[in-house]
């Protein structure tokens, strides 16, 4: 009997992975050929979605992207009864972990990912999922804080705090009464690791949690998932019952005596709720109000007690360093920046999806080498690093490595790992105006820099592209994005800046409206 | 015999009794009361304040504060289009004017804004329901929007 994958990742479905898998059913059924097909999370290659898979002698062959339509074609070239590697279709890839895109990674967070059913535990376990969490059960608190340390395992969610040191100080307050707050609010643009993990390995997050739990003395765990994904908010829901069923999760975690419980909390559509503060508030059932620090969260965060407030990403990297120790994990990436990094190829590019890879990565690798240029075929214009509160960057910036200090030194940042390639039709002028925009209908409203500078910024903006007073309007902006860098409570309206001055230093020309405005400083270069 | 109002009210309480009637769970509580009702009606504050012990200002004030809850059932099949840079970049501004301005043969449907769908690398994306839409174009929110009247 063949055994055919077909993801049920909700972008692979979102391009008609269901059509394909009935299509599969059907066909097979009608020539009475016996065959499994089995849902699968992604791989990540989002651009051969919907990828249909093989198991032959034990390699899993690749087919991609799959139209419904094509199905009879591929059972006529010999799906299901021939040897796949000799089957003869243009949407024929080979042997999948074959394929550059997936050869060249380095996946420890994602090693998983697509290669079982996202809520079959034995086959996690069997593809090394737990081992991490047993080895927790044996060591003692202090040490599992150790290992996080000593893997320089940093912030994924955009921070990049050091997670060891933000383990120690909840691990240091007195009392049993702690929490670990999971942060699933992924809301930049070009981002999607966190949805694609949790729908492709949701056991991976939950181990993770549990290790987190064990070292810091916290008791009750909570998921913070954004309302836009109901797929991950199911997936976890299930696989939060059966790690509860397999005693992973209650009141003796793996029977050591010790209590774990997980709870999935729906997100309601504010962007702001990834902020750390503001997903505490929302937590709580509040407006979600970001808080000014101090305090900080692992001291007093939910309900004012010690909280250890992690990315999905940080929290799905710890089963690996627990398993595989913490100096195999810092043999990865470079300088400060250790381990690796989700990256998340988006926007007008040929080969989009997921790359995990070492910290030192160029972004002329990963835009070019991994995703093949634009999906437009136009040249290249730029790309907006580490979501909507992250820098653009033009050509020349594209030889820097991915790591947290070479960016901040160039005026950029890494973020939550998104890049969004844009080609050279992109109007710079209109994206900082929605920089502006968007930080004016996503602000919370508590600190003015950020609820009445956005609406300023976006009325100077229109100014300028209208081409009233470009040279002194383009002023007032610079002058706005230094109050709101310097006065703003979070980074919502601290780094709103960001994207808007890196559009303007980059391409002046953008802004500045041929023949409006003659006192325009790039008036004589102006784009036509 | 019971009046509506109370039958009403007694989902309402049921709903918020399965979550322990904890204020923490406002978010929770609200987000059921869409999916029995399709919108949170202005009277049932009242009844969930009661039940949370807080004021019926304070679930306004949580509840105003979400773009995910609604006071008002919507009138038409609501039909969420990104705006994200990464969708922006291929072209979902353009989407989203060419499908305001023939959604339907002659139906009425609301065409909302949202901030990534996280899938980015398959833009422009659009959600109907929890249906997920990659690659997004006229004809493909069309047929879904035609699936889901079936």
């Amino acid at each position: 009997m063949s055994v055919i994958f077909v993801p049920n990742d909700s972008a692979a479905v979102s391009v008609g992975a269901d059509d394909v898998a009935a299509a599969i059913v059907a066909r097979a059924q009608e020539q009475n050929i016996d065959i499994e097909v089995r849902r699968n999370g992604s791989r990540g290659m989002f651009w051969l979605e919907p990828l249909v898979e093989i198991e032959h002698k034990g390699t899993r062959y690749a087919f991609g992207p799959v139209l419904p339509s094509e199905v009879p074609a591929l059972f006529a070239a010999g799906l299901a009864h021939k040897s796949p590697g000799a089957i003869d279709h243009p949407k024929a890839l080979g042997p999948t972990e074959q394929i550059d895109y997936l050869k060249n990674q380095e996946r420890l967070t994602f090693a998983r990912c697509g290669l079982a059913e996202p809520l079959d535990l034995q086959a996690y376990e069997q593809l090394g999922g737990l081992a991490g969490l047993k080895l927790a059960l044996k060591a003692t608190p202090k040490d599992i804080v150790e290992t996080i340390a000593a893997s320089g395992l940093r912030g994924r969610g955009g921070a990049g705090f050091p997670a060891g040191i933000k383990w120690k100080t909840v691990a240091d307050q007195p009392g049993s009464e702690k929490y670990i707050c999971c942060n699933a609010d992924e809301g930049d643009s070009g981002t999607f690791a966190d949805r694609l993990l949790m729908e492709a390995d949701p056991y991976c997050l939950i181990e993770g949690m549990i290790i987190a739990g064990l070292a810091t003395g916290a008791e009750r765990g909570l998921i913070y998932l954004r309302s836009e994904y109901p797929a991950a908010i199911a997936v976890m829901g299930k696989a939060i019952e059966k790690m509860s069923a397999a005693g992973w999760l209650g009141d003796d975690v793996g029977s050591c005596g010790r209590r774990f419980e997980i709870e999935v909390r729906r997100g309601a559509g504010a962007y702001i709720c990834g902020e750390e503060s503001s997903m505490l508030e929302s937590l709580e059932g509040k407006r979600g109000e970001v808080r000014a620090k101090p305090p900080i969260p692992a001291i007093s965060g939910l309900f004012g007690r010690p909280t250890l407030v992690n990315n999905v990403l940080t929290l799905a990297a710890v089963p690996w360093i627990m398993a595989h120790g913490a100096k195999a994990y810092a043999e990865y990436g470079q300088g400060r920046s250790k381990g690796t990094q989700a990256f998340q190829l988006g926007g007008n590019i040929a080969r989009g999806g997921l790359v995990e890879k070492a910290f030192g990565v160029t972004i002329r690798d990963l835009i070019e080498g991994f995703g093949g240029g634009t999906a437009s075929g136009k040249p290249f214009a730029t790309a907006q690093l580490g979501g909507p509160l992250g820098a653009y960057v033009n050509d020349e910036m594209l030889d820097l490595p991915m790591d947290y200090e070479a960016l901040a030194k160039a005026g950029a940042m890494l973020g939550h790992g998104g890049i969004i390639v844009f080609d050279d039709q992109v109007d710079m002028a209109q994206m900082a105006r929605f920089a502006f925009d968007f930080c004016a209908i996503e602000s919370c409203g508590k600190c003015t820099p950020c609820r009445i500078g956005a609406v300023r910024g976006r009325e100077t903006l229109d100014k300028i592209i209208a081409g009233d007073n470009v040279k002194e309007n383009l002023l007032l902006v610079e002058d706005l994005c230094e109050l709101m860098t310097d006065g703003s409570l979070c980074a919502m309206g601290g780094l709103t800046p960001m994207p808007v001055r890196s559009a303007i230093k980059l391409f002046p020309d953008h802004f500045a409206s041929p023949g409006a405005d003659q006192t325009a400083p790039n008036a004589a270069s102006a784009k036509l | 015999m019971k009046s509506a109002g109370e039958a009403a009210d007694h989902i309402i309480s049921a709903i918020c009794d399965a979550h322990d009637n904890n204020p923490a769970a406002l978010i929770e509580i609200l987000h059921d009361v869409q999916g029995q009702k399709g919108h949170v009606p202005d009277g049932d504050l009242v009844v969930i304040a009661m039940a949370l012990n807080l004021s019926r200002a304070e679930i306004f004030g949580t509840m105003s504060f979400y773009p995910d809850f609604h006071a008002q059932p919507p009138e038409a099949p609501v039909v969420k289009i990104c705006r994200g840079e990464a969708c922006q970049a291929m072209g979902a501004l353009e989407l989203a004017d060419k499908f305001a301005a023939a959604p339907m043969a002659g139906e009425p449907v609301e065409v909302e804004p949202v901030y990534c769908l996280g899938n980015c690398a398959l833009a422009p994306a659009a959600m109907i329901g929890d249906t997920l839409i990659g690659r997004a174009d006229v004809a493909r929110l069309q047929s879904v929007l035609a699936d889901l009247k079936k």
